[in-house]
């Protein structure tokens, strides 16, 4: 275990608290790529190089930039950014982190506990990924597919824009 | 000092908690669909961490299943909030409650 | 006599016929199936009369088919042909018929003539079915069904409220005397183990002693049954409002038939009340006083048709009279002759209230001897057969042998023997006093129209069997004819007589002749004298019974019934439906629609299931 890991999980987690304590929704949204980056490191780190550049191209390169291109669109940026301050009082945060702390202290516990006995990273192959993905896995990559599909279905129907109708005589008048 | 796979799936708990407070503590839509975002993240951060402890293909596999279906859920869930940000004029996920419980 | 079964089965299928087709044969179709049905059922009921009068066998009994079976416990649907049904059953579809052919003229304008015939035939049958029953079951079903047909027909013309009420009334006070019957019969089957009429009364008699505080129960029971179908004291009340309902209806019902179910039943269980002395005491008590206070209540009544209700109640306390001393043969005597002669009272009543305009005030009749003569005749018939003037009326008879054997049977006593002759005096001057205000005086109604010849015909064939039916038994004094008791000899126990002389016979009966003439002649005379207006108040609303209930039943249980008004009881179900409810809103607080909060929901969940595995983890 490297040095490498650490400081990528280490850029990992603080730009994640720094995604969830932006007010400032661009801020957060590029916050949130750091995140994506450090954690495609340690997708390499840990054998699994094709996923790295995955995380990158799909989840860093399209998902991120998605949702980056919507919130300018509908043009947020620093509107809702009071709005969001008003909203974060610590009475609203302190109970649910201090809940999920918790969470994530038994999480720790029991990843702990079983005192594994030092089993190394092995590198697993994309060809392996490949032929498993299109071997046993091979309905699932179609109802993926299908997920996919409806996905671009669904958003095209709910996207469009629903034509006002308005009556002719009153197409003209000033409104 | 602890081994390589327990330290991924700590750190993978740690990024899913952070996801978790967020989805908590927000109450604009936008943000909490970047929580899901985090939380399927770190997921699949512990399916790799899995695959290469055991050498196997399956949680790459996985985490390739997750991420199909991360850009499904983004897709049709913007488009959700697009409609929900011109009937209400507001991304508070609370205003789009119109239950009285 | 195999045909037995088609006794009841005729009028129970005209009433089907009558309540399913009324519409389609019309009303000839309706007067054939009504008449008709009951006119074949007293023919079959001759006919098999009559072969079981040359068979010479004590009883016949038919087995139709099974009723139910629990265990060794069966009950069949089984009729019994002996001398005491016979009599019953004669009578039931004889004058049954004669009152139903009377109804077609009577009822002849009212829209409701189908039903009035279905109701009338399902009565009969009914009644049939009560008194050929050979189980106490069977006979329960009767029973009940006729309170049924009683109630349907008081109400009849159910669009007056007071109708309404008067028939609800006769339906509850009887139904208090059938509750007793029915707990009478539950001891009898746990104790005798059937409800066989001859297996019941035979296991009687070698399962208790005579007054054995079980049998003492069951009869006491047994009284309270038929004291309430025969509207004797203390449920004597319902009768006169009873009146409520068309007048061949309380002719059939209210007079003839059904209120002598209760005569049948102690006569049937006779044994029973021969094992309990108290119980028989009873009676006899009871017929006495109940005839004295109806026949004094009858005396001021303005009603025509109350009075004869009064004396409907007075005349059965006679038979219960006669049953209570061991007359049983008299009080069956009684029970035809007053069939015969009350039916013909009502009907004539009838008669003279339809020519009226349904008017039923006495003093506002008056002088009607020269415009209805026919049905002066026989109301003159009937009245000297109530007022049982000697000779010439069957009352005579029958009501002569109840005095005498009041005083003479086994059970009698001198005090009876006094108190029959009372109500004979009293019972000649309330009947006196109705025949002079009805047809003697001044005419004070016009006679709106006359009776045809379907009303007059029954009338005049009444007429005759009130006379003659006089001769079914005759005195010692004159000759001592005792067919009618040789006859029911099989069923009923001989009436054993104290010793005593033709000549006292002959005394008692010239005192009663001489008192029934004395009545006539004071009641002449001080017709229109003035009356305490209190007493007659008093005596005319039935010696204040109908307010003693009130003040002592109906308005504690109105009261106890407006206390418990919110339902007490129910509250430990509107409590679980609260409960559910609160539950439901604490369910129903935790849809808010806010996402956060079903995510910290899933969070909690997540906390717990870790706890638990770390606790058990780390056991």
């Amino acid at each position: 275990m490297g040095t490498a890991f650490y400081i990528a999980a280490a850029v990992a987690v603080l730009s994640t608290i720094m995604v969830i304590t932006r007010y400032n929704i661009m801020h957060a949204l590029l916050y949130f790529n750091v995140s994506m980056l450090s954690v495609a490191v340690v997708f390499y780190l840990y054998g699994a190089p094709f996923m790295a550049a995955l995380e990158l191209i799909v989840y860093a390169g399209a998902i991120m930039v998605l949702i980056i291109f919507f919130v300018m669109m509908l043009n947020l940026g620093s509107q809702t950014a009071g709005e969001e301050r008003s909203w974060m009082t610590p009475g609203v945060w302190i109970g649910p982190s201090v809940l999920c702390l918790v969470l994530l202290a038994e999480l720790v516990y029991l990843m702990v506990q079983p005192a594994d006995t030092g089993a190394e990273i092995k590198v697993v192959d994309p060809k392996e990924v490949g032929k498993s993905l299109f071997g046993p896995y091979m309905l699932a990559v179609e109802l993926a597919g299908m997920l996919l599909m409806a996905g671009i279905v669904g958003a095209y129907h709910l996207g469009r824009q629903k034509k006002k109708i308005v009556h002719r005589f009153l197409e003209n008048s000033p409104s | 000092m602890i081994n390589a796979t327990t330290a991924g799936l700590v750190l993978a708990g740690v990024l899913f908690t952070l996801g978790l407070i967020s989805m908590l503590i927000r109450r604009n839509i936008i943000f909490m669909l970047v929580s899901v975002e985090i939380m399927l993240n770190a997921a699949g951060l512990a399916f790799i961490v899995a695959a290469s402890r055991w050498g196997q293909p399956e949680g790459q596999v996985m985490f390739m299943f997750i991420l199909a279906m991360a850009a499904a859920e983004v897709s049709v869930g913007l488009a959700l909030i697009l409609q929900l940000y011109h009937q209400l004029k507001s991304l508070d996920s609370d205003e789009a409650s119109r239950m009285r419980g | 006599m195999e045909w037995m079964y088609l006794v009841p089965a005729l009028p129970f299928l005209g009433a089907l016929i009558l309540i399913l087709f009324s519409g389609k044969i019309g009303k000839p179709g309706v007067i054939a199936v009504g008449c008709g049905s009951i006119g074949l059922a007293a023919l079959v009921t001759i006919v098999a009369g009559w072969q079981f009068m040359q068979s010479g066998v004590p009883a016949f009994s038919q087995h139709l088919w099974e009723w139910l079976r629990v265990g060794d416990f069966s009950i069949g649907v089984n009729l019994r042909l002996d001398a005491l049904s016979l009599s019953f059953a004669f009578v039931i579809t004889f004058v049954g018929w004669l009152i139903h052919i009377y109804s077609t003229g009577y009822m002849s304008d009212d829209p409701d003539f189908a039903r009035f015939f279905a109701c009338m035939n399902l009565f009969v049958g009914s009644m049939l079915m009560l008194v050929l029953a050979d189980n106490l079951l069977l006979m329960y079903l009767g029973w009940e069904g006729v309170g049924l047909c009683s109630y349907l027909l008081i109400g009849f013309w159910y669009k007056a409220p007071e109708n309404g009420a008067a028939a609800r009334k006769a339906f509850i006070v009887t139904r208090v005397g059938d509750t007793a019957m029915a707990i009478a019969l539950f001891l009898l089957v746990q104790h005798t183990g059937s409800l066989q009429l001859s297996v019941v009364l035979e296991r009687a008699q070698s399962l208790w002693a005579a007054g054995d505080p079980t049998v003492v129960w069951i009869a006491f029971l047994l009284l309270g049954g038929a004291v309430g179908k025969s509207a004797q004291l203390p449920l004597q009340t319902w009768l006169p409002d009873a009146m409520a309902g068309p007048t061949p209806v309380s002719a059939l019902i209210h007079a003839a038939t059904m209120v002598t179910a209760g005569v049948y039943l102690i006569a049937r269980t006779n044994v029973i009340f021969s094992l309990a002395p108290a119980a028989q005491t009873a009676v006899a008590i009871t017929g006495a006083v109940t005839l004295l206070l109806a026949g004094f209540s009858a005396w001021v009544q303005t009603d025509i048709k109350r009075v004869l209700a009064y004396s409907t109640i007075s005349q059965i306390g006679y038979m219960f009279l006669a049953l209570g001393v061991g007359a049983w043969s008299a009080a069956i005597f009684h029970f035809i002759t007053h069939a015969f002669f009350k039916a013909l009272l009502f009907l004539g009543a009838g008669a003279v209230i339809h020519a009226l305009h349904h008017e039923q005030d006495m003093f506002k009749m008056g002088g009607l001897r020269k415009s209805l003569p026919g049905v002066f005749l026989v109301f003159l018939i009937g009245s000297l057969s109530l007022a049982a003037i000697p000779f010439i009326s069957s009352g005579w008879y029958s009501k002569d042998q109840i005095i005498w054997l009041a005083g003479t049977a086994a059970g009698g006593r001198p005090v009876y023997a006094f108190a029959a002759v009372l109500g004979a005096f009293i019972t000649a001057a309330y009947t006196t006093r109705m025949m002079l205000l009805v047809f003697f005086g001044k005419e004070q109604t016009h006679v709106h129209h006359k009776p045809g010849p379907e009303m007059m015909v029954p009338l005049y064939v009444l007429a005759v069997c009130s006379t003659l039916a006089g001769f079914l038994e005759l005195p010692h004094t004159l000759g001592h004819f005792t067919w009618l008791s040789d006859f029911l000899q099989p069923v009923l126990p001989e009436v054993v007589t104290q010793h005593a002389s033709v000549a006292a016979e002959w005394g008692l009966q010239t005192i009663t002749a001489g008192l029934a003439a004395l009545a006539i002649y004071i009641t002449w005379r001080l017709l229109n004298a003035p009356f305490p207006k209190e007493a007659g108040a008093f005596l005319k609303s039935g010696w204040g019974f109908d307010a003693a209930y009130d003040v002592l039943f109906v308005q504690p249980f109105v009261r106890i019934a407006r206390l418990n008004r919110k339902d007490i009881i129910d509250n430990v179900y509107t409590g679980l439906a609260a409960i559910t409810r609160g539950l439901h809103r604490m369910m129903s607080a935790t849809q808010s629609g806010i996402i956060r909060w079903y995510v910290l929901g899933v969070v909690m969940g997540a906390v717990l299931i870790l706890s638990v595995i770390i606790w058990r983890h780390s056991m």
